[in-house]
């Protein structure tokens, strides 16, 4: 018999934010407990103290009527914990059953046995009711096929306790559909499992019991879900001070600014065809894979379009590369801020002077360090960067003070016109965002045309005039302010068949 | 570990004499720990010029900075190149080649200058079609630089016949062959080098870019720089800097050998590395760099002195490279 997983007072801080705040929960077996909470509220985090990624700073982990300190990922799997994060970890060239086998290939002095391998993941699949080919190499493999394997070998290894970051999001109804019965299979042998999501419908439909995370702390623990209504979820999830956070400052509209038509390109098929007056904040809406992202690129001259013209008042630009957009005034801040968006190991005086630099430099060469150090000091002041000097490296910041060195990088610029940021709160706490999308609004009070991509849509609904809807690669929706609508703009997101 | 002491330097009150004292002591540990290199390095010079016999002699430490002379202006180079997270295994051959070629030119057309033209042309040409392989085609900077490594090569061994190329010009061999107050003329182009690209990396945008481009490069082409293009040039001034060394190397031994500079590229590395230039990119000092040559120079010049077996002299430099970046992996773990 297996007994309950308890979390009692976990708190995890990373620099400059408390991911975790004495988080408290427990899980029964056989049952399914939904982790639930926007994001940034710290569901990852908790999955990665569970998994053994990372220390909590203190509280206990009980596992199996002990406490436990996981020291590694290695001591957390022997624990009988096996975590299904949203990215798998697989081979994509290795077949299923050496995936599934991986770490105890079966061998005779030192030879690798194919046959026994297959045999014995056969029979493993067999009796999880997965029908797949154990020859098949991973990489031919469905999304869905995969997380089933990634599943499969979790509990291979004998696992009590599953946890499922967000397993869904990539996955199309029928595959969820799939997924679901897994789990219920699941919960019927006793197994504890954990479901992390933000999609309410799931929760109901799968979950018995619910914690919910806002900001790092456990707002609310549902030992049953009978009786507890979705409004009841969304308000603990969002909290009551939705408006505060926002804060949607009403202004007027100028002129055209940026004009988009028929623009496509990679994982952009259809034409997308729009325009943004100066000092329109627009909100980009739709799910991961729906080409906003890569759209945003498109605008920006990061990728090649196929077809399609790009105007800035009035004025077509050739955007072949990012240089080509930031000449005619056009900021992008990417998605993913450590990957395009920072020099992890430059100052913060560097990262904040990289655009402007490449124009205002002495003679186009030398460097005007007096300068950049008076703009930097500024934009730190200005916007409330929390760094201990200009000279810090900027991977020492938190997430939201390195969005806002990123900012400021384009706020250094003179001829502003457009600005697009992907993602710009994702993973910073309430009160960082706040200042950022108070930062959008001075943007477009100054005339900039702001583009804000998200996959929060209370956010958007939050700041924006006007949202833009995406769907597979295409512009559904083009929807006022004065109708915006939570079903609506979902319903005009999901693909047709998940529209039930 | 090094931000950390730093902030907590700024924290540290300054009111009392005796903390005054204490923040000067740690003060002075911090700085250590930062350039904790060039004093090891200074601790062993120290050392030796007591211990070895005819080290600290000026004839013996302008040999020595003769001998690293053309390491030293490759270094400077190939610190950019590393520092941009690139790679250049072709310098060594280019040494070569430029050697020969200019052998070859000033041979035909008894002119120093043409010679040192050619050399120059061809070492630009080189790092440019390295620069455009890598950064326009996308293809692994290892792999294209092990290619071009071994096609100039073999272009030194087809324009000389395999054979030592002589020179009789007398401009030729007083080209590296003469002296300015006592030092000589590579000793001093190696001193402009390692100003000039000091100069280069510290203060000018050209030099920042490429420290951002090694950071996150496509961090650094989404802020609008021009990554492409500043590939090819870091590779095109490689290129350059490669065929000037070509012909000094060729002018000293007063001939054009298609064999020598053999594991050149490597010495010039391991130069970089050992003066702190990470491989991952985004970060290297002039001052790291400069200290690296003399390192393996030093060593080399030591062992010499005292007569040890040149077999045994691989051994050390690897090893000294090893433990270089085995303590530099050790230092920088905590961050």
């Amino acid at each position: 018999m297996v007994s309950s997983l308890r979390l009692i007072e976990i708190t995890k801080r990373f620099p400059g934010v408390r991911a975790l705040d004495r988080v408290t929960f427990t899980a029964e077996p056989g049952s399914v407990h939904a982790l639930i909470g926007e994001n940034g509220a710290g569901k990852s985090t908790l999955l990665r103290i569970l998994g053994g990624i990372y220390q909590p700073d203190s509280g206990r982990l009980i596992v199996g009527g002990t406490e436990r300190h996981f020291q590694s990922a290695a001591s957390s799997i022997a624990a009988g914990i096996a975590i299904i994060h949203q990215e798998l970890h697989y081979v994509p060239n290795l077949t299923i059953a050496e995936n599934l086998l991986l770490g105890h290939l079966p061998h005779r002095y030192g030879f690798f046995r194919r046959r026994n391998a297959i045999r014995i993941a056969e029979g493993h699949l067999r009796r999880m009711g997965v029908h797949l080919n154990p020859r098949a190499k991973l990489r031919t493999l469905s999304i869905a096929e995969r997380q089933m394997v990634e599943i499969c070998k979790a509990l291979l290894r004998d696992a009590q306790i599953i946890a499922l970051d967000e397993p869904t999001s990539s996955l199309s109804h029928h595959e969820t559909e799939i997924l679901f019965r897994l789990v219920r299979d699941l919960r019927k042998q006793g197994k504890i499992l954990i479901y992390v999501s933000h999609r309410l419908d799931e929760i109901f439909d799968l979950c018995d019991s619910c914690t919910v995370l806002r900001d790092g702390h456990t707002v609310a623990t549902h030992q049953s879900l009978a009786g507890v209504s979705r409004a009841q979820l969304v308000e603990e999830m969002v909290g009551r001070n939705i408006t505060d956070i926002y804060s949607y400052r009403p202004r007027s509209i100028g002129g055209l600014r940026l004009e988009v038509d028929g623009i496509t390109g990679k994982q952009v098929a259809r034409p997308a065809t729009f325009s943004i007056g100066g000092g329109e904040v627009v909100g980009f809406f739709g799910l991961v894979g729906s080409g906003r992202s890569e759209l945003m690129h498109l605008i920006f001259g990061a990728t090649r379009p196929h077809s399609g013209w790009i105007k800035v008042d009035g004025q077509p630009i050739r955007a072949r590369h990012p240089i080509d957009a930031i000449r005619s005034g056009i900021a992008f801040c990417p998605e993913d801020r450590k990957e395009g968006g920072i020099i992890p190991i430059r100052s913060v005086t560097e990262n904040i002077n990289l655009t402007a630099r490449q124009r205002s430099g002495l003679r186009g060469f030398f460097i005007d360090f007096r300068r950049e150090f008076k703009i930097a000091d500024r934009f730190i002041e200005r916007l409330g960067i929390k760094t201990p000097n200009r000279r810090q490296p900027i991977r020492l910041l938190s997430g939201g003070n390195q969005q806002k060195v990123i900012l400021a990088r384009w706020l250094n610029l003179a001829d502003l016109r457009v600005v697009i940021m992907d993602e710009p709160t994702r993973g910073i706490d309430v009160g960082a965002k706040h200042e950022i999308y108070n930062l959008i609004y001075e943007l477009a009070e100054r005339g900039c045309a702001v583009i804000v991509v998200s996959s929060e849509l209370p956010e958007l609904m939050g700041i924006a005039d006007r949202m833009i809807v995406m769907r597979e690669g295409a512009i559904t929706a083009d929807i006022p302010r004065a109708d915006f609508a939570e079903h609506l703009v979902l319903s005009l997101a999901l693909p047709d068949e998940q529209v039930a | 570990m090094k931000p950390f002491m730093k902030a907590d330097l700024s924290q540290e009150p300054k009111v009392q004499r005796p903390a005054q004292s204490d923040s000067g002591f740690r003060r002075l540990s911090a700085f250590l720990l930062e350039y904790n290199l060039i004093f090891i390095f200074l601790a062993i010079f120290i050392a030796l010029a007591f211990s070895v016999r005819y080290f600290f002699t000026v004839q013996n430490m302008l040999g020595l900075a003769l001998s690293v002379s053309q390491i030293g202006m490759v270094a400077c180079t190939m610190m950019f190149c590393l520092a941009s997270r690139d790679f250049d295994l072709s310098v060594g051959s280019t040494v070569a080649f430029a050697g020969v070629l200019s052998a070859t030119v000033i041979n035909f057309s008894d002119n120093l200058w043409a010679g040192v033209a050619a050399a120059l042309l061809s070492g630009a040409i080189i790092g440019c079609v390295n620069g455009i392989i890598i950064a326009y085609l996308r293809i692994n900077a290892l792999i294209t630089t092990l290619a071009t490594m071994e096609m100039v090569r073999g272009l030194a061994f087809i324009a000389s016949h395999g054979q030592a190329v002589g020179v009789s010009n007398v401009d030729f061999i007083y080209f590296a062959g003469s002296s300015f107050l006592g030092i000589s003329m590579p000793i001093w182009m190696t001193l402009a080098c390692f100003v000039l690209f000091g100069f280069l990396l510290n203060s000018t945008i050209y030099g920042r870019n490429t420290l951002a481009i090694g950071g996150n490069p496509e961090a650094a082409r989404l802020a609008g720089i021009h990554v492409e293009r500043m590939r090819v040039v870091i590779f095109l001034v490689q290129g350059l800097v490669a065929g000037l060394a070509g012909v000094i190397l060729a002018s000293r031994i007063t001939s054009g050998q298609p064999n020598s500079a053999q594991g050149f590229e490597l010495n010039v590395i391991s130069a970089c590395v050992l003066g702190g230039v990470s491989l991952k990119g985004g970060s290297a000092t002039i001052s790291g760099v400069i200290v690296g040559v003399f390192i393996l120079g030093t060593a080399e010049n030591v062992m010499n002195l005292l007569n040890i077996d040149a077999f045994y002299q691989y051994l050390v430099r690897g090893a000294i490279l090893l433990a270089a970046v085995v303590v530099d992996q050790q230092r920088t773990r905590g961050e």
